[in-house]
């Protein structure tokens, strides 16, 4: 590798503007003309809209226009879709209920938006929001899923009869249960998923511009994936056709998936931009981000693991509630389902699996993917049950793992997935080494001596990431395709410009993308610029989420790289007078092998646009363009050890040792990787000890929409954290990627939860595991 | 945040003044509270009127064992004051456990208590070294001064000049913080006089905070962590949210309780 190539440790190129604050956010952008919007927002967790009333609003000062739900249908405004097409096992589609971009006589949610105030400034929007009248009817509400099936439950949406969604399966039930009745013992347990509110430190924001000269409209909106916003506002909204909008998504600043969806309030900013004839700009403020923002996890699995005499699984049956809140998000119907249930088979052999789902709708924000989305539902409910058989079963928990190891590939699951490589034994290995697996006993006598219940606890997770092909997904219910694109442009004078239809909001593409063509051509990554977020600048893409910017979005542009690099070693060739074939390119320079000829990068790249000496019969210009489909998921997997100390008179737990051994494949920055991976712990451990979004069970109203309530993980709850990784390249794609952006977050949770429960002796455990619900589970130990 | 008329007052008889003439008007010293719940429009007061230019409300003095903190000092200065950690250092550990950097840089100990949250630091402090709250009008005992939850004797009038007491010959403070919001979930205060000794409890009362008579008397026969052990706190008078159940804040301030007379004897 060059200094700057593929496997360096560089520090972030776009790093210099996120720390000296020039970063730009859409709530940075002005247009001249623009305007302000507030939502008037529903403070009821259900409701019937009987009337609004907006004259008084419309009074106030500074009110440029008010607008209602009516309104926009009228304008033929369509409702919000989800994008995954899930059958029931009965065969039925998805009974999926409507969701207008602004309620017209029902609200959900508290925070369903039902208008949007324009206004010259955004108190003056404000104000006016407030004086909108709304005459609601209060109605009952529920809040959890389980209760939400259950007879008598509030009702939320016509189109889905006692609030299911689907019921869906995977695998073979009969087979599965003859498996667990010749068991020769079962695990049970009831595992909950709880509810996490994602909290990016930038919240949402869309900045709406029509402008009539060109009957055009522009979209700045916090996105991670622009391209896919435009195609469903155009293709299903029926805001404007694609030629016809434009959509921006500039630094974004984090999204952890709740960025992925196509929101109420973009569509609502652009319709009213036409509306009033001004550009409308919206930005959430943090209360808005916690009510509407579409949160994540939320599942109620009950599960039973068999093994037979000499402890190795029979069967895994999980039975799955999963709240999908007031409104089917874009994404939502697939999280609990190919992205979740899949995933069930973990590191094992595990000849039957069965997996039920029941979608639910409650009167609670929209749920949807939310970093891991599904993987880390599927290793929480199985890596939590392997450490309970193993302690059932009176055997060491790494042994019952390393018993039932996949260890040939590929490997089929009983559930779709297709494993392609891996080495689960080196990840265990590795980590049981770094932790001192072996000296744990010692150290947790020592903790006694001074007063501290001492705990460990194992997670062997594995994910997919790189979701794909295209045609099996489609085959699944996918309403669009999983591939990438890639434009790599050579300018006049070597500089190099890479057009990624990826995103990045804080995954660090402008450096390891520009490593991957330093590389390649051995020039520095300050002459290569990528340049992403803009559907007028990149023609395609499916944007950033599931870790799929390296093992999709790279590979797309390395099979642009190998177009130009094909095509440069030609023009070489014919400025040398050399054979192609002998033609390398390293270093910033051609060279023809075995020779001391060279022509730098550059006049390869002047040459082929002055196009006075190209080689007869070949275009001018240096500009290839791919577009990449894979041909399976990528599977990085991992093992992590987690050590606690729980205060026994509190209930505090201290991590004093959390160790994660990865495998994900190749690796193109391992500072940005390690990066990656702390990020993903903290998110793991702030769910695992922290983080529980709560409603009201009876008002529906949501308790935790603060920080003063809804606790995040800060740095000094977190030790430093002992990363390391292993290796086995990916097969399917041409750089061996695997992914890295939400392993953290899948593996770390069963892992803290696993050591607090070792320490106290209690299995009875839920996340998020708080000081009181640790010493309230001591109690009932004792 | 609603438009606002914001006052700089010179002296505490000038914000009385204004006080007087404004429709519905609020002090702020730090704002540590008062701004974020204007900023979510949960407060509308027509005039704010700034107290933290008045030079005869701050100052820490210590003479001998007699302490006088001025209401116009903040978080940071009693934290860091080498004369105060002298005599007191418990109260210094508690000003510097107070919220983050920021907010102990703008807080002042005059609005912590007029504001009188039942989970700020403060009040604990205060109603355990049996300060005396000094006004613009009146001087009040701690043991008089905090009336409830968001409640004090404070009149509409009077404002908050200064707090004063004699440096006990021991003091601790221990407090659980609320893993959210890094108030006190629960915390205790105990100060060690000739005597006797007083424990003062905040973040747990459903009135606020209070004097924890039994863990007072038990310390008094033994100024030992020891001497907590096998003391059950009532739960029926604490207070029960998300965040702890009464039965878990009463075993926090039996623990905190401990931990407090722990420091102090160190």
């Amino acid at each position: 590798m060059g200094v700057e190539g593929i496997g360096a440790r560089l520090a972030r190129k776009e790093d210099k503007r996120f720390i000296t604050g020039a970063g730009r956010y859409v709530d940075d952008m002005v247009v001249p003309g623009m305007k302000h919007a507030a939502f008037v927002r529903s403070p009821h967790a259900h409701a019937a809209v009987n009337g609004i009333k907006i004259d008084a609003a419309k009074a106030m000062p500074g009110v440029i226009d008010v607008l209602t739900g009516k309104q926009l249908k009228d304008d033929g405004i369509g409702n919000l879709i989800c994008g995954w097409m899930i059958h029931s096992k009965d065969g039925s589609p998805m009974n999926m209920g409507a969701w207008s971009p602004l309620a017209v006589d029902r609200v959900r949610y508290v925070g369903d938006a039902v208008a949007i105030v324009v206004a010259e400034t955004r108190a003056q929007a404000r104000d006016a929001a407030e004086a909108v009248e709304v005459d609601y009817e209060e109605m009952p509400a529920v809040t959890d899923a389980v209760k939400a099936l259950e007879p008598g439950a509030p009702q939320l949406h016509p189109e889905a009869a006692n609030n299911l969604i689907y019921d869906w399966e995977i695998g073979e039930a009969d087979a599965t249960d003859k498996a667990l009745d010749g068991a020769a013992h079962v695990t049970r347990m009831r595992i909950v998923n709880n509810r996490l509110i994602p909290n990016a430190i930038e919240p949402r924001a869309a900045l709406g511009h029509y402008d009539r000269a060109e009957d055009h409209f522009t979209l700045w909106t916090t996105s991670q994936n622009p391209h896919v916003a435009r195609l469903v506002m155009s293709a299903f909204y029926n805001v404007a056709p694609e030629n016809k909008l434009r959509v921006i998504a500039p630094d974004v600043g984090g999204g952890f998936g709740s960025k992925i969806f196509i929101y109420p309030e973009e569509v609502v900013c652009l319709w009213a931009s036409k509306r009033t004839n001004v550009p409308v700009k919206w930005a959430a403020d943090r209360t808005e981000s916690f009510l509407c923002d579409a949160h994540g996890r939320d599942h109620v699995s009950e599960v039973s693991l068999g093994f037979d005499a000499d402890n190795r699984i029979v069967g895994l049956k999980v039975d799955t509630i999963a709240n999908f809140g007031g409104y089917m998000s874009l994404f939502s119907s697939s999280v609990p389902t190919y992205l979740y249930a899949t995933l069930l088979s973990g590191q094992y052999v595990i000849p039957q699996i069965h997996c039920n789902v029941r979608a639910v709708y409650t009167n609670t924000a929209p749920v949807d993917a939310y970093r891991g989305a599904g993987r880390p539902e599927a290793t929480y409910v199985l890596e939590r049950t392997m450490e309970t058989a193993a302690r059932e079963l009176g055997v060491s928990p790494a042994e019952l793992r390393r018993k039932n190891f996949i260890r040939e590939f590929p490997y089929q699951t009983p559930v779709i997935m297709n494993y392609d490589t891996g080495d689960y034994e080196a990840s265990l290995e590795a980590a049981m080494r770094e932790a001192d697996y072996a000296g744990f006993p010692a150290r947790r006598e020592e903790a006694k001596k001074r007063g501290k219940l001492r705990g460990t606890g194992m997670s062997c997770y594995i994910e997919a990431c790189g979701i794909a092909p295209s045609q099996a997904v489609g085959s699944l219910g996918a309403g669009v395709g999983l591939w990438e694109s890639g434009e790599v442009r050579v300018n006049a004078a070597g500089t190099i410009e890479v057009l990624t239809g990826s995103h990045s909001h804080g995954q660090g593409h402008e450096t390891t993308f520009a490593q991957v063509v330093a590389e390649r051509f051995g020039v520095p990554i300050d002459s290569v610029s990528i340049v992403h977020g803009d559907t007028d600048k990149v023609q395609m893409g499916m944007g950033t989420y599931g870790s799929r910017s390296g093992a999709v979005g790279m590979s797309a542009m390395v099979k642009a790289l190998d177009k130009v690099e094909a095509k440069a070693k030609k023009i070489a060739a014919h400025l040398m007078e050399a054979d192609e074939g002998d033609i390398v390119i390293e270093n910033g320079e051609a060279k023809v092998a075995g020779t001391d000829k060279t022509v730098p990068w550059f006049q390869v790249a002047l040459a082929a646009y002055t196009a006075h000496n190209l080689p007869e019969g070949m275009e001018p210009g240096l500009k290839e363009t791919s577009f990449y489909d894979p041909t399976n998921f990528t599977f990085p997997a991992g093992c992590y050890i987690c050590e606690v100390e729980v205060d026994p008179e509190t209930g505090v737990t201290d991590i004093v040792q959390f160790v994660a051994a990865d495998d994900f494949g190749n690796i193109i920055n391992p500072l940005i990787v390690e990066g990656q991976v702390h990020g993903g712990l903290a998110q793991g451990i702030g769910q695992a000890l922290m983080e529980g979004c709560r409603y009201d069970p009876t008002s529906g109203q949501l308790v935790t929409a603060s920080y003063m309530d809804y606790t995040m993980p800060r740095a000094e709850d977190l030790p430093s954290f002992q990363v390391s990784t292993t290796n086995t390249p990916c097969p399917s794609n041409p750089l061996g990627l695997k992914g890295c952006g939400e392993a953290g977050a899948i593996g770390s949770p069963p892992a803290v939860i696993n050591a607090i429960t070792d320490a106290i002796g209690n299995n009875n455990l839920n996340m998020p595991a708080t000081p009181q619900a640790v010493w309230s589970a001591m109690q009932k130990s004792e | 945040m609603y438009q606002t008329t914001y006052h700089r007052a010179s002296s505490v008889s000038d914000a009385v003044k204004v006080l007087g003439e404004a429709e519905d008007a609020k002090l702020v010293a730090g704002g540590q509270t008062l701004i974020p719940t204007m900023k979510q429009r949960l407060a509308a007061p027509s005039d704010l009127i700034d107290l933290r230019h008045i030079d005869e409300i701050k100052g820490i003095e210590v003479n001998g064992k007699d302490v006088r903190i001025g209401a116009g000092a903040t978080h940071a200065e009693v934290a860091e004051n080498q004369a105060l950690a002298a005599v007191c250092p418990a109260l210094c550990h508690l000003a510097a456990h107070i919220g983050d950097p920021h907010v102990r840089h703008m807080g002042t100990l005059g609005g912590s208590i007029a504001n009188n949250d039942p989970a700020a630091d403060y009040p604990a402090g205060i109603l355990a070294l049996g300060a005396t709250v000094h006004t613009n009008k009146r001087e009040i005992p701690a043991d008089d001064f905090f009336a409830g939850l968001f409640e004090t004797v404070l009149d509409e009038d009077e404002i908050v000049t200064a707090v004063s007491f004699t440096a006990p010959e021991k003091a601790g403070y221990a407090k659980f913080p609320n893993p959210a919001s890094r108030y006190a979930l629960t915390g205790v205060f105990v100060a060690k006089r000739a005597d006797g000794v007083r424990v003062a409890v905040t973040g747990a009362g459903e009135d606020g905070v209070f004097r924890a008579g039994e863990i007072e008397d038990a310390l008094a026969k033994s100024f030992e962590p020891s001497a907590v052990e096998g003391i059950t706190v009532a739960a029926d008078t604490l207070m029960s949210d998300i965040h702890a159940s009464a039965e878990y804040r009463a075993n926090l301030v039996a623990v905190m309780a401990k931990r407090a007379v722990q420091a102090a004897n160190e």
